[in-house]
C-alpha cells in the first residue's frame, strides 16, 4: 500500500494539534508550523497527482480491514487533482493570513490545518459515512474560521451558515441511513455494485435517498434554492478565509460528480441517471441568479461572492450533460475558477486597505496608494474571470462551449454562459472604473499603509497561475480527458476497490 | 411497534422543523436538537427492529443484531453533541453582539 495517500490527511492533523499546544506561544512558531505543513502537503499532492496520472486507481485500506467492511481511501485522478488545488490554495491563503488576519484571534492556525484535513479527507474517502465525518471536520473548522475576527455582520452571517449546515448534516444522515438500510453497505464502490441489483420494489426509497443526498451536496455547492447563505457568509468573513472557501463549494461539486457517476450513474439499475433531469436546469438558474446578484452588487467583496456562485453554476451546468468531453472541459475550468475567485477576494481585501472611507464599496473615494500593483492585480484577475483572451478563463470557457455543442440543451448553455460572461465583464468593468478612475482629490491627512511584496505575493501567484494554465494547456487538457474518462467509467473504480469480479457485475448490468 | 416508532419519528421531525422556522435563536437551537435526536433514532433503527438478538457470535443462534448502525449512531451522536454545544455558544454570542435574539439580528419592536 502507498502510505503517501494518507499524508495530506495526517500532516495537517498533526500540525493542527501542535498549533493548539502552541496557542499561547509566539505567533511566529505557529506560522512557521502552519506554512511548513501546507508546503509539505503541496509537495505530497504533487507527487500524488503524478502517481495518479501514471498508475491505475490506488486504494489505501485503513487498518487492513478489507473493503467493503473497512474504510478505504481512494486516490484517482479526480481526487488527486482536487487535493493539489486545495493544498496550493491553502498555502497561498496562509501566507496572506500570516500578514495580519491570524492576529485577530487565537487558534486561527489550528482551525486552518483542520480545515485542510477535512477538505482533503472528503476528496479522498471511499466510504459514504466517512464522507459525512470529513464534511463535519471541514464544517466545524469552517465555523471557527468564518467567525474569526468577529464583528456584527460576521456573527449574523456565521449564525445562518452554521444553522443551515447543521440541518444539512442531519439530512445527510437520513440519506445515508436509508441507503444502508436498503443496500446494507456504506462503501461507495460496494454501493455502486449493489445498486445495480437493487429490486424494483425499493426503487422509490433509493431514488428518494439519492435526491436527499443531492440536496445536501447542493447546499454545500450553493445551488440555487440553497445558495442564499453564500454571499453574506463569504462577503463578511476575512479575506484569506473567503479565498480558501472558494474551494469549499467545489467539495459539493466534487461530491455530486463522484456520487452521481459512481452510485447513481448509467449502471444504477432502478435509480440510473438519477439527477440528469435536475442538475443542468438548477445549475443554469444558479448561473442566472449569480449574474443578477452581480449586477446588484455594491461592494467588491459581495461581487466576488456572486462570482463564486456563477462559477459553481457554470461548472455544474457543464457537468450536468454527463458527457465525457464536457466533464473534461469542466475539469479544466475548475482549477481556473477556484484560483481566480480566490485571487479576487485577496485583491478586494488589499484594495480595502488603501481606500480609507469607502473600503470595497463601489462609491468614489481617494485613489489607492499603489495604483500600479492593485490595478494590475484587479485587471488581470478580472480579465481571467470574465474569460477574455489571453488568460485561462478564455481557453476554459471555449473548451466548455465546444464540448457541449452536440447536447440538446446547448442553446441554453451557450446563451446563459455567454450572457453571464458579458454581465461579469460589465460589472467588473464598472467596479474597476469606480475604484481606480472615479477618484476624489487626494487628502494628505489620510495616508494608508503600503502593501509589502510578501502581502501581495499570494494574489500575484494566483494570478500567474492563469497564464500557466494556458501555456500548459496541452498536458492539462490531456489530464482532464483522462480524468473524465476515469469518472465516466465507474467500473475502474469498483475494480480498484473490490476486485475484478465486482466490476464485471457492474459492467453486465450496464449492458443488460 | 413499527407504527409507534414511525409516529415518534414523524412527530419529532415535525416539531423540530416547526421550531427551526421560528425567529428566535433559542427555539431554533431546540429545533436543531430535536432534529438530530430524530435522525439519530432513525439511524439506529436502520439495523431493523429486533429484540433479544446477540450482538456477537454465539453458537446457538443464527441471526444477529446489526452492529454497524450502532457504531454509526454513536459517531453521529458525538458529532451532533459537539455541534449543538457550538451552536449554543454562537447563539449566545450573537445575542450579545446583535443585542437581540432574533435570527436575522433585527432590533426588537417597541410596543
Amino acid at each position: 500500500m502507498n502510505h503517501l495517500i494518507l499524508g495530506p490527511l495526517l500532516l495537517p492533523l498533526l500540525a493542527g494539534a501542535l498549533s493548539v499546544l502552541l496557542v499561547n506561544q509566539s505567533l511566529f512558531r505557529q506560522r512557521l508550523l502552519g506554512l511548513t505543513s501546507c508546503l509539505a502537503v503541496t509537495v505530497m499532492s504533487t507527487a500524488l497527482i503524478y502517481q495518479s496520472a501514471t498508475e491505475p486507481i490506488q486504494v489505501y485500506v485503513l487498518g487492513d480491514w478489507r473493503p467493503p467492511f473497512g474504510i478505504v481511501m481512494v486516490l484517482d485522478r479526480l481526487s488527486a487533482m482536487m487535493i493539489l488545488i486545495t493544498s496550493l490554495l491553502a498555502f497561498l491563503c496562509l501566507i496572506y493570513a500570516a500578514q495580519e488576519t491570524d492576529r485577530q484571534g487565537k487558534n486561527f492556525h489550528a482551525l486552518f490545518q483542520f480545515q485542510i484535513m477535512g477538505i482533503n479527507g472528503a476528496f479522498l474517502t471511499g466510504d459514504i459515512f466517512n464522507l459525512f465525518v470529513f464534511f463535519e471536520v471541514m464544517l466545524l473548522s469552517s465555523y471557527g474560521l468564518i467567525l474569526h475576527g468577529a464583528g456584527r455582520y460576521r456573527t449574523r452571517a456565521g449564525l445562518h451558515y452554521v444553522i443551515l449546515n447543521l440541518v444539512g448534516s442531519s439530512i445527510f444522515l437520513v440519506a445515508v441511513g436509508v441507503l444502508y438500510g436498503l443496500l446494507g453497505t456504506l462503501n461507495m464502490a460496494d454501493l455502486a455494485v449493489r445498486m445495480t441489483h437493487a429490486p424494483a420494489e425499493n426503487a422509490a426509497l433509493l431514488k428518494a435517498a439519492g435526491l436527499i443526498l443531492f440536496s445536501v451536496f447542493a447546499l454545500k455547492a450553493a445551488l440555487l434554492p440553497l445558495c442564499f447563505w453564500l454571499p453574506s457568509a463569504y462577503g463578511f468573513t476575512s479575506a484569506p478565509v473567503a479565498a480558501l472557501f472558494a474551494v469549499m463549494t467545489k467539495v459539493g461539486v466534487y461530491a455530486i460528480l463522484r456520487i452521481y457517476t459512481l452510485i447513481f450513474g448509467d449502471g444504477a439499475g432502478v435509480a440510473a441517471n438519477l439527477i440528469t433531469p435536475w442538475l443542468m436546469p438548477i445549475a443554469l438558474t444558479t448561473l442566472v441568479a449569480g449574474a443578477i446578484g452581480l449586477v446588484a452588487g455594491t461592494d467588491l467583496r459581495q461581487i466576488s461572492s456572486y462570482l463564486v456562485l456563477m462559477s459553481v453554476g457554470t461548472l455544474l451546468a457543464v457537468i450536468g450533460t454527463f458527457d465525457m468531453a464536457a466533464i473534461a472541459a469542466a475539469m479544466v475550468y475548475l482549477p481556473h475558477t477556484t484560483f481566480m475567485t480566490a485571487g479576487m477576494f485577496l485583491t478586494a481585501d488589499m484594495i480595502d486597505r488603501q481606500r480609507p472611507d469607502a473600503g470595497t464599496g463601489l462609491t468614489p473615494d481617494q485613489p489607492v496608494r499603489q495604483k500600479t500593483l492593485l490595478g494590475f492585480l484587479f485587471l488581470g484577475t478580472a480579465v481571467s474571470i470574465v474569460g477574455l483572451p489571453p488568460l485561462s478563463g478564455f481557453t476554459a470557457k471555449v473548451m466548455m462551449l465546444m464540448t457541449v455543442q452536440s447536447h440538446s440543451a446547448a442553446p441554453w448553455l451557450w446563451a446563459l454562459m455567454l450572457a453571464g460572461g458579458l454581465i461579469s465583464l460589465i460589472v467588473l468593468g464598472r467596479a474597476g472604473t469606480i475604484i481606480f478612475w472615479k477618484t476624489l482629490p487626494e487628502n494628505p491627512l489620510h495616508t494608508s499603509r503600503a502593501i509589502s511584496f510578501v502581502h501581495a505575493f499570494p494574489a500575484l501567484t494566483l494570478l500567474s497561475i492563469s497564464p500557466l494554465l494556458v501555456l500548459l494547456g496541452g498536458p492539462i487538457s490531456e489530464f482532464a480527458y483522462a480524468t473524465a474518462d476515469q469518472i465516466t467509467r465507474p467500473a475502474q473504480y469498483v475494480e480498484a476497490v473490490l476486485g475484478l469480479d465486482n466490476a464485471v457485475l457492474l459492467l453486465q448490468s450496464k449492458g443488460g | 411497534m413499527e407504527l409507534l416508532i414511525s409516529a415518534c419519528l414523524g412527530v419529532m421531525i415535525a416539531c423540530g422543523v416547526y421550531l427551526l422556522l421560528r425567529a428566535r435563536t433559542f427555539s431554533v437551537v431546540l429545533g436543531l436538537i430535536l432534529m438530530s435526536f430524530a435522525v439519530n433514532f432513525f439511524l439506529f433503527i436502520t439495523g431493523r427492529l429486533h429484540t433479544d438478538l446477540p450482538a456477537i457470535i454465539s453458537p446457538d443462534r443464527s441471526i444477529y443484531a446489526d452492529p454497524l448502525p450502532q457504531a454509526l449512531v454513536l459517531t453521529a451522536i458525538v458529532i451532533g453533541f459537539a455541534m449543538t454545544a457550538f451552536v449554543v455558544v454562537l447563539a449566545l454570542r450573537a445575542g450579545r453582539e446583535l443585542e437581540t435574539d432574533h435570527v436575522d439580528g433585527k432590533p426588537e419592536k417597541t410596543q
